[in-house]
């Protein structure tokens, strides 16, 4: 399809390299095996597959037509046109990771101001240039603070209310270390937004302590004590955040945070049925050389201009090998570039604004649903920020099938991850959501929630 | 490229000085040159820590290359030239004087006879 | 010319984005968790287009040029694939709605297994590794999980080849696995001897690529994975190089027990400038149990008048969890519009292609420079940036020398066990006037490196910039921008 040969090319090329066909060049491979029959439909030209993918995209219900109350991890934000329209320049596009600095400074630079922003935004010194996703940043945070201790430290404490695939993530990656426990999110522990439970875990064998900001159900909670608690047991913390929380919250930086990780899918990145997205990991100073992943810093070059380049290679795995303490090749570059450009386009004021935005907008949504009967707000004394647990006097899973029927996306059934939280909502409001919906939701509810 | 007589080595450009039972141990000439210029030394092993010999005691980092430093005997940390966190640059400017990186307490002294001698080291060295 | 960072551009007051007012009354902030201070740029819309454009003018990219990068595979993408991951069904849809609501994205999903099945003869795959690095990830531990499961936990050890990429050693080691490296021999495959003498009961298995980094298959790749098999262990195929066998040799059908595909090299998503990659795993019968959680299936089968429902199951044995949610969907449907467009025939012609234009690169290149394992290769070959009479030139000098021609520079130092490689990998979208462009350049190179060699160390020359300092960078470590006001304290 794409590849330009003429068939006199071919004659051309075939009589340098002194074969009489191409097949000639693959003599080498096992005969029995050798240029296989395909089993796949014929092929289609490109207004074919157009045609054809439009249809299989049309068949989805998307939050373009549905009133969607979805979030858990992924959200749904406005990005602006310029964001996609500076992305798909083809300089940008299809450049490799840059790694010859002299014609990557765009990618370089790029990458450079992303490190600044995001270290700004959670108020860490340094940043790496992304990884997969907030689960797998998680992960590596995981990691890097097993290896920081060399090993010695043997206990892993997550919080109940971390996003629990971010939790099944982190017991993934860990599975070759088995003198490491990984804890404090069983239901015993609790959800309490005091903490109580999950702080009295922490010893002087504790590595590592990760909390989120906003939690999994949103609540935005103080965790300094936690943070002094867990630092004057030597252990370092992580703290997964949602930084569009951080336009208004005191950023994890402030409050004295190891490690700051989350997921960046909200900087203009579109929801793409779950990827791909941004994670970011954010550490203080002490922990830059521990750090994985691509890293930018500033430079010269020979005649003295200023110039980018990726540094501390020397901790990635193409060097290190097997003692490399990250596998972790790719970033996502372009995912990584959308945010740069998201958030240098929204800037202070934009993005306070997007911010404040989804909080108010949740605020109502909460105050709405909670005013019809039955319904009532979990953790309703403590605050949140775009997320809030509901609730339900019926069989949740009845109810979003009913909501379904009024194209609404009711939120996301807690019951499975969380017994505790039976015929509970978590429900996601966004700077997207007009009142008319959540209106029409407080509605629907009313009329679709019987005894 | 300097191979000091009064030393042993390890094939992994290890180098040890012994006096009083009391070892030195940094990397050679030869390691410090292919490393090219450190930028940054990392110790894994602590003073009064019991390290055998093989066991990892640095990682030592250029710009594009890392190594680690094993210990060529067994002992106990006496001492680590901890300074070297701040100017990694003596590595490469004085590898078997002030960019030595720990002092060890020597378990075994006939562990030595199992290393090069300069002669012997000199020679690998050139066959590399 | 420096571009200023966003900090330098930005003016105390600009708006560069406006979003509506607040239609809802509103409410007061937590109290104690007010943030002081949001330094973010502010700049206007246009400033922040013409930054973000003066900075896409400073890469190189395939749309502007020839990217022969060994083992990289960068090749053109088609645009359409764009057009396809930005439809408002694809792009719009939350990966928490219910399955009945995103049919559409199922089906996409199980047929492209389905395909990726059928393209390299596995019995099973997952889409959710996010990329080749976390698909070896993947492999390795289902293969860690098969020992364990059949009562062999003592089988720690992975064979990795000497010519193998950084990340498979580097994988190993992450899941607590024993990394012993295999030599090559002087034909450029693995040695037969060497492997015959590791494999016993503490065998976990062999990571394969094949055709390796040199560009070359191994002769004897069904006899190394007869002497792993029959040691019990499995053999993990690495897919980076699955550009050269696509419709050519399926790797299940020789014995491979795992492999990864680099989607986005192989089925066509942009580079991006370092991702998003993705990393679907195909394995045969005996790893299908491990597979990672969320593997899209039939659940109702259809009739003449409804299609079937797909949904997701959970193998009885999982590894578990990768990332959040699937994979990188985005990354999937480009590699689905790909393949559709293409189907048996078109594939193979990719893997002809590759390997043609890689072959006559080599035919024409190694008069000029030498080219250690001379035999047919496949996709991609290694020559030698280095002559003994020039000592004082070196393939990094060649590499940067390239790009005063407006050509990308191939891999180079890699793989460890050529001295000063060169890696070349045409890719089959490429002319063959840019084939001998590039030809009639390096020769050029080489003609220089005798009779001007300073030019080659001087090189680039009218790049925006020259060489850097990276003992600088990392001595200094300025690794971000301060907003101006913090610098001007």
């Amino acid at each position: 399809m794409f590849t330009p040969h003429t068939p006199q090319d071919v004659e051309v090329m075939l009589k340098t390299i002194g074969v009489e066909k191409i097949e000639d060049l693959f003599d080498k491979l096992p005969e029995d095996f050798r240029f296989p029959d395909l089993k796949l439909p014929p092929q289609q030209t490109e207004m074919e597959i157009a045609a054809d993918l439009d249809e299989i995209s049309s068949s989805n219900g998307s939050t373009k037509e549905l009133i969607s109350f979805l979030g858990a991890g992924a959200y749904d934000h406005y990005t602006p046109a310029a964001v996609d329209n500076l992305l798909q320049r083809g300089e940008f596009y299809t450049a490799y990771t840059p790694y010859q600095p002299e014609i990557s400074q765009g990618t370089l630079q790029a990458i450079f101001e992303y490190q600044s922003m995001i270290g700004q935004l959670t108020g860490m010194s340094v940043s790496n240039a992304s990884h997969y996703d907030g689960a797998t940043a998680c992960a590596e945070a995981v990691i890097m603070a097993y290896h920081h201790f060399r090993g010695k430290r043997h206990k892993v404490l997550l919080s109940r209310a971390l996003n629990p695939q971010y939790r099944q993530v982190v017991r993934t990656y860990m599975q070759g270390n088995p003198d490491l426990t990984i804890t404090g999110d069983e239901q015993a522990v609790g959800i309490d937004a005091d903490l109580k439970n999950f702080t009295a875990l922490i010893d002087n064998d504790t590595a590592v302590v990760i909390v989120q900001y906003p939690d999994f159900f949103g609540r935005v909670i103080n965790y300094k004590p936690l943070i002094e608690a867990a630092h004057a047991q030597g252990a370092l913390v992580a703290v997964a955040v949602n930084p569009t929380a951080l336009a208004l919250l005191t950023p994890p930086g402030e409050i004295g945070a190891d490690i700051v990780v989350g997921e960046g899918q909200p900087l203009g990145i579109p929801l793409s049925y779950g990827g791909p997205y941004l994670g970011f990991f954010a550490v203080n100073e002490e922990l830059i050389r521990k750090i994985s992943g691509r890293l930018v810093g500033q430079t010269t070059d020979v005649q003295g201009q200023l110039a980018y380049v990726l540094t501390l290679t020397a901790r990635e795995q193409h060097i290190r090998r097997e003692k490399a303490t990250s596998n972790i090749c790719s970033n996502q570059g372009l995912m990584m570039l959308a945010s740069t450009i998201y958030l240098t386009l929204l800037g202070k004021q934009g993005f306070k604004q997007v911010a404040n935005l989804c909080y108010q907008k949740a605020h109502y949504a909460a105050s709405q649903i909670n005013a019809v009967t039955g319904y009532s707000q979990v953790f309703s004394e403590t605050p949140f920020f775009h997320e809030f647990v509901i609730k339900a006097p019926v069989n949740t899973e009845h109810l979003l099938l009913d909501l379904r029927g009024y194209d609404i996306l009711g939120g996301y059934d807690l019951s499975h991850d969380y017994p505790e939280l039976k015929n509970c909502l978590l429900i996601a409001v966004t700077e997207k959501m007009p009142r008319e919906n959540i209106d029409f939701l407080h509605d629907t509810l009313l009329e679709v929630t019987h005894d | 490229m300097e191979y000091p007589k009064d030393l042993k080595y390890m094939k992994s450009d290890e180098w040890i000085k012994v006096e009083n039972g009391i070892g030195t141990i940094g990397i050679s000439d030869y390691a410090q040159d292919s490393l090219s210029d450190v930028v940054y030394v990392e110790f894994i092993v602590d003073p009064d820590q019991k390290v055998a010999a093989g066991e990892g005691l640095a990682t030592v980092e250029s710009v594009k290359a890392a190594a680690e430093v094993n210990m060529p005997v067994s002992g106990t940390i006496l001492e680590i030239n901890s300074g070297l966190s701040d100017t990694p640059e003596v590595l490469n400017q004085s590898p078997y004087g002030d960019g030595w990186l720990v002092k060890v307490q020597l378990d075994d002294e006939s562990e030595l006879d199992a290393l090069m001698d300069a002669e012997a080291y000199e020679a690998y060295c050139q066959g590399r | 010319m420096t571009e200023p960072t966003v900090y330098e551009l930005s003016s105390p007051g600009r708006v560069g984005f406006k979003f509506p007012e607040p239609d809802v009354e509103e409410v007061a902030l937590p109290i104690g968790f007010e943030r002081e201070d949001l330094p973010l740029p502010e700049m206007s819309e246009l400033e922040v287009v013409r930054h973000f454009t003066r900075l896409s003018q400073k890469n190189y990219a395939i749309d502007l040029g020839f990217y022969p990068l060994g083992s990289c595979t960068m090749k053109y993408n088609p645009k359409i694939n764009e057009v396809a991951a930005r439809l408002p069904g694809f792009a719009y849809t939350h990966p928490l709605q219910p399955e009945e609501s995103v049919q559409g994205n199922l089906y996409l999903m199980y047929t492209l297994q389905e395909w990726l099945k059928e393209i390299g003869g596995f019995a099973g795959v997952t889409l959710m590794p996010a990329a080749g690095a976390q698909g070896e990830f993947t492999g390795a531990l289902m293969i860690r999980k098969y020992h364990l499961d059949h009562g062999q936990p003592q089988r720690k050890r992975i064979l990795i080849p000497d010519s193998a990429h950084g990340t498979n050693p580097a994988t190993s080691a992450m899941i607590g696995l024993e990394v012993v490296p295999l030599p090559s021999d002087e034909r450029g495959n693995i040695d037969l001897e060497a492997l015959k003498l590791l494999v016993d009961d503490r065998l976990a298995g062999l990571m394969l690529t094949n055709p390796n980094t040199l560009g070359l298959f191994d002769e004897n790749v069904q006899e190394v994975i007869r002497v792993v098999h029959e040691a019990g262990g499995l053999v993990y195929g690495d897919g980076a190089n699955m550009n050269a066998l696509l419709g050519v040799l399926r790797p299940g059908d020789i014995g491979i027990d795992v492999l990864h595909y680099n989607l986005h090299k192989t089925f066509s998503t942009p580079h991006g400038g370092g991702g998003p990659g993705s990393g679907p795993v195909a394995v045969n019968e005996k790893l299908l149990p491990y597979l990672p959680d969320c593997v899209v299936t039939i659940v109702e089968p259809g009739d003449d008048e409804n299609p079937p429902l797909f949904g997701f199951y959970h193998p009885e044995k999982s590894i578990g969890r990768l990332k959040s949610f699937y994979g990188h969907f985005g990354v999937m449907v480009r590699a689905y519009a790909y393949i559709a467009m293409h189907s048996g025939a078109g594939l193979r012609d990719i893997a002809e292609k590759a390997v043609l234009n890689a072959n006559y690169l080599m035919h024409k290149l190694k008069e000029t420079y030498t080219l250690p394992y001379d035999r047919t290769c496949m996709h991609e070959f290694v020559l030698e940036g280095f002559w003994k009479d020039i000592p004082d030139v070196h393939a990094f000098d060649i590499a940067k020398r390239l790009m005063d021609f407006d050509f990308h520079p191939p891999t180079n130092y890699f793989p460890l066990i050529v001295k000063e490689a060169l890696m070349i990998e045409p890719t089959e979208t490429e002319t063959l006037e840019t084939l001998d462009r590039f030809v009639d350049v390096m020769i050029q190179i080489a003609e220089e490196a005798r009779t001007n060699p300073q030019l080659l160390h001087d090189a680039p020359h009218n790049t925006p910039v020259r060489r850097a300092d990276e003992l600088k960078a990392a001595k200094e470590l300025v690794v971000c921008c301060y907003p101006l006001e913090e610098l001007q304290k």
